[in-house]
């Protein structure tokens, strides 16, 4: 077991994988050189000698056949975990997850399941070629039937794959990748439901949230801002899909200023969804309109210019000063 | 290279067709009786008459629209008998023969077609019969993966083709364009999946015809791919019969397969549809003397069928939609519930609070609104 023990990201997935792929012989693993090569940042190692070809299924090259194939797995009663090998690489099986995967079961009148995961590596910060920093949470989190959640810990990546491997719903499961060598230690349960929000660090004057690998970005900020005399609180969303609304909104009832981060591009975003709802529902508790700090409405630079692209610290401190100076 | 005819049994005046090319054929074909080859002229009756008053619903506005397999029914009833009891088949949404062969109720497929749910019945309640794919060959995927879980189990392989398990999926000349069709053909060779791909090519994509859609014969392309191929006549349903009968008991040994039935859509593609903007007269009309119908009722009068038999399909088959239209008139609305019940499997907490959300608002308007 790994309870207790210190480990990057990476190694919580992998430990996840294989005691889902143990508890159950229904889970098979699907993707591009998921197999002997343990996937391209190496999250399914070992699994491969351990299960073996019928359980570790290395696929042909296409995303669309990937998904697909899936979905007539779950059919037959399996619970396939599908790797996508980069977040811009997931595009080719678009519609089999948002008109076949995501409708299947309302389609059957809630005769058939699709207990099916889809991990998607996603996100900047790593210096990598087009099509493979992106974030594409709000296409998914924008579809009905699916469910999308991210995790920012290693704690969890783990606990967090192990619920989406069990539910029963489709689940787009986004691994924060400039996060996969980040070490946490993982507890011997999880500490939260798959789709709640959680508190990552508790503040008065501002309430900070996000997802994924902006948490961390979110985290700095606070600390810098504790320097500065202003006590931040961070949430992690966690669940994009649905969004556990209650601690997001008590955060900001108690904060009156809140500043919603991440590297997608903003406009008709998952942040613009908390924007608007903390704005609905929180409306006579804030001080500042709720601000937003998000990837420009670009296509994902050229890697010399991510750090510009992406959200930091310092843009977050911006955003800050702007809910303060209301 | 490529064959010069498709595999056919009976020519298109239903005589017998004798070569030495098609014995293999003829003999599966043999295992059909006569009782058999007259039911299955009364499962194509049933489903023409279905289909006609299926169109003549949507005429009158009971139907959103109406999807006719007019001409088809020869391709289909073929593979219909020729699929054993424990294989599983994925329709496109042109393949009504097939879904009322394996017990889906003539009512499950109106209610797609006026509004009332986007499945009709569900494979729980008509076992191995999935239901109508209508972004065109996304299902050859969900079959192709079926079968590679039906090799992952065991359920295939074993050599006894009375247990062994195999799939069919059924698509268009148009579908083979699409690249999740190609994807299914890559996977099935790739894990020698249990699965035959049933391409009715009825010679138009709505208004583009085949020749569109390849410039080379689409088994043939079927073979570049890895695949056990086969070239039909479609419009005989003999041919239907042996060729599915003989390529699904390979598939089901792990040898996976394509057939392409030569046919021909002799209805519009739905009732929005107006062939007569994009093909002749002359050539419906060229397609209509090789009606699968006909061909096969004139077969069985050579074999001794009275014309009292057939006309006593005709009758059962004219009562059936009879009844089928009286039901269609009378069956209710869709409930507004059937909206949210169905997305999850799980609790979802959006979904429920949009639910009570609208019915608070209907209940707003007081118990007269």
């Amino acid at each position: 077991m790994i309870a207790g023990q210190s480990m990057p990201i990476a190694k919580a997935l992998n430990s996840a994988l294989r005691e889902a792929m143990r508890a159950d012989e229904k889970v098979l693993l699907m993707g591009e050189d998921i197999g002997p090569l343990g996937g391209v940042f190496r999250i399914t190692e070992g699994l491969h000698a351990e299960f073996g070809d019928r359980r570790v299924l290395d696929t042909p090259l296409a995303e669309s056949g990937i998904i697909g194939t899936a979905i007539g797995l779950a059919m037959r009663g399996y619970r396939p975990v599908i790797e996508i090998q980069f977040d811009g690489f997931v595009y080719p099986g678009f519609d089999q997850i948002v008109s076949q995967l995501a409708k299947m079961r309302a389609r059957h009148r809630g005769a058939v399941s699709m207990p099916v995961v889809i991990r998607i590596p996603y996100g900047g910060h790593i210096g990598a070629v087009e099509h493979h920093q992106e974030s594409p949470e709000s296409y998914f989190a924008h579809t009905a039937g699916l469910r999308v959640v991210s995790p920012s810990t290693a704690n969890d990546a783990h606990w967090m794959l192990r619920q989406a491997i069990e539910s029963d719903d489709p689940v787009i499961f986004l691994e924060p990748k400039a996060k996969y060598w980040t070490k946490g230690e993982v507890l011997d349960a999880p500490t939260a439901a798959l789709h709640a929000a959680v508190v990552a660090r508790e503040g008065t004057d501002v309430t900070l949230i996000g997802h994924g690998a902006m948490v961390h970005v979110l985290l700095q900020a606070a600390e810098i801002a504790a320097g500065e005399g202003t006590s931040c609180e961070v949430v992690d969303v966690r669940s994009l899909s649905p969004i556990d609304w209650a601690p997001l909104v008590a955060s900001a009832q108690r904060t009156g200023r809140v500043v919603v981060a991440q590297e997608a591009p903003g406009h008709a975003s998952v942040g613009s969804e908390i924007a608007a709802t903390i704005a609905e529902r929180a409306f006579y508790s804030l001080e500042a309109p709720v601000q937003r700090v998000s990837g420009f409405d670009t296509p994902f630079p050229p890697a010399q210019l991510e750090d510009v692209y992406l959200p930091d610290a310092d843009r977050v401190l911006a955003a800050v000063d702007r809910a303060l100076a209301h | 290279m490529t064959d010069a005819q498709p595999i056919r049994l009976l020519d298109e005046a239903g005589e017998a067709v004798v070569t030495a090319e098609n014995e293999p054929w003829r003999a599966i074909a043999d295992e059909l009786s006569t009782d058999d080859r007259l039911a299955m002229h009364g499962e194509m009756l049933r489903t023409r008459r279905f289909d006609v008053e299926a169109g003549h619903l949507q005429r009158q506005g009971k139907l959103g629209l109406w999807v006719p397999s007019l001409g088809q029914e020869g391709a289909q009833v073929g593979a219909a008998w020729a699929a054993r009891p424990q294989d599983t088949l994925f329709p496109s949404y042109r393949e009504h023969l097939i879904a009322l062969h394996r017990g889906v109720d003539m009512l499950q497929i109106i209610d797609i077609f006026r509004g009332a749910a986007h499945g009709g019945w569900s494979p729980t309640e008509v076992p191995g019969m999935r239901i109508y794919s209508l972004v065109i060959a996304t299902h050859a995927l969900h079959a192709t993966g079926y079968a590679m879980g039906i090799g992952l189990d065991g359920a295939s392989g074993t050599g006894d083709a009375s247990a062994d398990e195999a799939v069919m999926a059924f698509y268009g000349d148009g579908a083979a364009s699409q690249g999740d069709a190609s994807e299914g053909l890559v996977f099935a060779a790739s894990y020698d999946a249990p699965i035959v791909f049933f391409v009715q090519n009825n010679k138009w994509a709505i208004s583009v015809p085949s020749t569109r859609q390849s410039r080379f014969p689409l088994h043939e392309r079927a073979r570049g791919f890895g695949l056990a191929a086969a070239w039909v006549d479609g419009n005989d349903p003999l041919a239907s019969f042996a060729v599915s009968r003989r390529m699904l008991d390979d598939a089901r040994q792990g040898r996976p397969g394509y057939i392409e039935a030569d046919t021909y859509r002799m209805g519009a593609h739905t009732t929005s549809d107006d062939p007569t903007r994009y093909r002749s007269r002359d050539e419906e009309e060229a397609w209509a003397r090789r009606d699968p119908i006909a061909r096969l009722a004139a077969h069985l009068r050579s074999l001794g069928v009275d014309d009292a038999a057939l006309a006593e399909q005709e009758q059962r088959a004219a009562d059936e939609a009879a009844d089928m239209r009286r039901r269609a008139l009378e069956a209710t609305a869709a409930a507004s519930d059937d909206i949210f019940d169905h997305v999850y499997a799980e609790p979802h907490p959006l979904v429920a609070e949009q639910k009570a959300a609208l019915a608070a608002f209907e209940a707003s308007f007081g118990s007269d609104a």
